[in-house]
This record gives structure tokens, sequence and C-alpha cells, in this order.
């Protein structure tokens, strides 16, 4: 497995990531500066420009072309999901410090006054917010298992699903591909350990293709996911030792800690037996899935490529819009 | 000195393996036997709680708890490193 950038990207990376002097405005600023990415005042929440959003756009045509033949079916739900499904669907014991729930005023009219006074005062305001039944979607496919299952056994040949949500995860931060909203574009399977092997296989070719032929460097790793606390450390390590994660990572930030533009996951049979999720011959399904990180591969291109789309190489131009 | 009884009366204690567990021999894989990464984490704080320890980083793996031949070297090794 490619394990390494390329050597021709790695020249260049070297190049594009040579320590900017003091005063030189960070990659973040830059995008400020040109306007791609527009300041919130959070940060890890941006609003996006017409030219980020028609590489986006492109990047969503290039992963349904790449898909076209396998016939997924497309499903799209909105960023928020039930908050039952998601408290089932496990998410907390992985990753509690990411989860983002949906609160609302909850209160009476001498409430309300007590509210506007807060907010006056610039005190907390929220003490009358109470948790509705809606949370933040963390990844695009977890409305995806409960819909899922709740028509019955798969068919012989399983199910594959094409989806994409803007995400939650609440990491604030300053590198430009760490968003707390962001959006994922997902193919899930569902079915025989077998068939959802083959289909994570040929998402890994698939992927690296598609991310050469947009002329980046990459590199595919083990992987896991930022599971919390010790008791994460261990489900971490389980992880990698079954190979159940891999990463393509392409260098955005910094060589050292390049960032997962795309991964490919295998649950096994964990949301299979969380929503009785079976097979045509009634055994538990397994389930993976391919994601792909819209804003970061975009963020990855105009890191390699500039920040001027019109001056970005032919060829990817060409697989980007034809 | 952990003995595999010890170990089972902590197994006993686990959603997935009560049913179970004082038919597992030391050897057998406890995935095989339905353990799951959750149920392997909650295994996990349960021994440290039993034996009082912490395990260090590199004993948070599968491995250490994949049998009850398993978690008694592992524990063992926590008690009395400079037995291991």
């Amino acid at each position: 497995m490619d394990s390494t950038f390329s050597p021709r990207a790695d020249s260049r990376a070297a190049e594009i990531f040579d320590e900017a002097p003091d005063g030189v405005p960070s990659f973040l600023d830059r995008l400020f500066d040109q306007g791609l990415l527009v300041r919130t005042g959070v940060d890890g929440l941006y609003g996006r420009s017409g030219a980020f959003e028609s590489v986006v756009d492109a990047l969503e045509r290039l992963i349904s072309r790449l898909g076209a033949a396998d016939g997924a079916e497309v499903m799209r739900f909105p960023p928020g999901m039930s908050r039952p499904a998601f408290e089932r669907s496990g998410y907390l014991k992985g990753f509690p410090n990411l989860a983002g729930t949906i609160h609302s005023f909850c209160g009476n009219e001498a409430e309300h006054a007590e509210l506007l006074a807060c907010v006056e005062a610039r005190s907390d305001w929220t003490g009358h917010q109470q948790a509705t039944d809606i949370v933040l979607t963390p990844a695009a496919c977890y409305p995806l298992y409960p819909a899922a299952a709740a028509r019955g056994r798969l068919p012989e040949e399983g199910g594959l699903f094409d989806l994409q949500s803007y995400c939650f995860r609440r990491e604030p931060s300053l590198e430009p591909t760490r968003m707390q909203l962001f959006r994922m574009r997902e193919y899930v399977r569902m079915g025989s350990p077998e068939q959802v092997l083959a289909f994570r296989e040929s998402w890994l070719a698939r992927g690296t293709e598609m991310i050469r032929s947009l002329l980046l460097p990459l590199a595919i790793d083990v992987a896991n996911d930022p599971f919390f606390g010790r008791a994460g450390r261990m489900l971490a390590n389980n992880q990698r030792q079954q190979n159940l994660k891999f990463e393509l990572n392409v260098p955005v930030n910094s060589v050292e800690k390049p960032t997962a533009c795309l991964s490919f996951n295998y649950h096994q049979d964990h949301f299979g037996t969380t929503w009785n999720l079976r097979q045509a011959d009634g055994s538990v399904a397994h389930t993976a899935c391919v994601g792909f990180g819209l804003e970061r591969i975009t963020l990855a291109l105009l890191r390699h490529h500039g920040l001027d789309l019109a001056a970005w190489p032919d060829a990817v131009r060409t697989t980007l819009w034809g | 000195m952990v003995t595999s009884q010890d170990i089972r009366e902590i197994l006993a204690t686990n959603e997935v393996l009560a049913p179970v567990a004082e038919q597992i021999g030391d050897d057998d894989s406890l995935f095989d036997r339905g353990l799951d990464s959750f149920g392997s984490v909650q295994l996990m704080l349960a021994l440290e709680e039993r034996f009082g320890i912490e395990f260090p980083d590199e004993f948070l793996t599968r491995k250490s708890f994949a049998s009850i031949a398993a978690i008694r070297e592992t524990v063992a090794t926590v008690l009395h490193p400079q037995a291991a």
C-alpha cells in the first residue's frame, strides 16, 4: 500500500510548506484575504465564496461520476438527526466531546423577560434552554442506518447508498482544514463482510486515482478515530490493529501532519447490531463507508495549486470542469 | 497471585460474557465469545477497579484482553512489573 508521498510531490510540498517569515499571513488569513472563506468570528465556522463552492460542486460531480456505475441509492438528510437515534448509535461512548446538541428556549413569559435581561447584561442567558429532540449530525451516514433498518432485511445484493451532509464536530481550531461545520460526501455499503470489504478495496483504488488526477500528493495510512479519554486509547488501538480505518492524507497545513481528505472505514457489525440491520439470510449486516471531506479536498487544491482557480494546471481544471 | 477464577468472576459481570463466563476456557478467545470493542473497554475498567491498578497505554490493546490467560498475564505484569 502506498504509504509515502510521491517524490514529485515531496519536492513541491517542501517548497509550499517552507516556513513563512514572521508577519507573512497564514494560509487561513490568505483564504480570508482572497475572499474564498468568510470570517464569522468563530474558529472553524466560515462562509464560503462562489469560487470555493464551484470547487466543492465540481468535486461532488467527480465523486458521482466515479461511483456512477455502482447505482447507489441517493439519500440526503438535513444536518440534524433524531436525538434518540443519536443516543442509540453509540456516538457518545467514543466522542462525547465532539457532539453538538440543539437546545431551544422552553420557558414562560416571565422567563423570556429574564432571558432578555441576561442578554442585555451580557450574562449567561441559556438557563432556560432545554435539549430538543434534534442533535447535529456527526457524520453523513449516521441518519442512514436506522432508516435502512426500518425497511426490513437487505436485498440479496446488499445495500449501497450515496449521502452528503453538513456535519458538526466541536473542535475549534485555526487550521482551516479543521472546521466545526463541514460537508462530508459518503458512499455506504451494507451486506456480508465480503461485500463490504470488496467495496472498501475498490474505493481505496478509486480514491487514490481521484486525488492523483487532481495532481495532489497523497499517502494512505492506517488510522483511528479520535476516541475520547483512556478508554478511547484502547478503542483506537483496537481499530488500528484490526485495520478498520484507512485515511488518504494530503499535506495541507504541514508535511509532518497531513490532512485526512478521504477515509475508508469498515464498521464490522457495529451498526448492524446496533440497528438490527439484517442481510437477506437474516444474519447481521456488516457495513463500510468511504467519506470525502469536501472542504478539505478543496483546501488541498487551493494550497497546492494556488488561490486563483483560473491559474490551476489544465489537467486539474479538466478533471474538475471538463 | 491472580487466578483464572478471579478473572472469570469479572467476566461474569460483563453483559455479553455473563451467561457463558463459567464455561470459558483459559485460552478461549473472548472476542469469539461475543466480546466487542466497547465490551473490552468495560472489561479493562472493571479489571482496573478490581485489582486497584491502571494499565499503562502499551497494554491497552485487544491482545492484552483476548483470553483469560492473556488477562491473567497482563494483570500480573502490571501488579508485579519486576517479575515480568
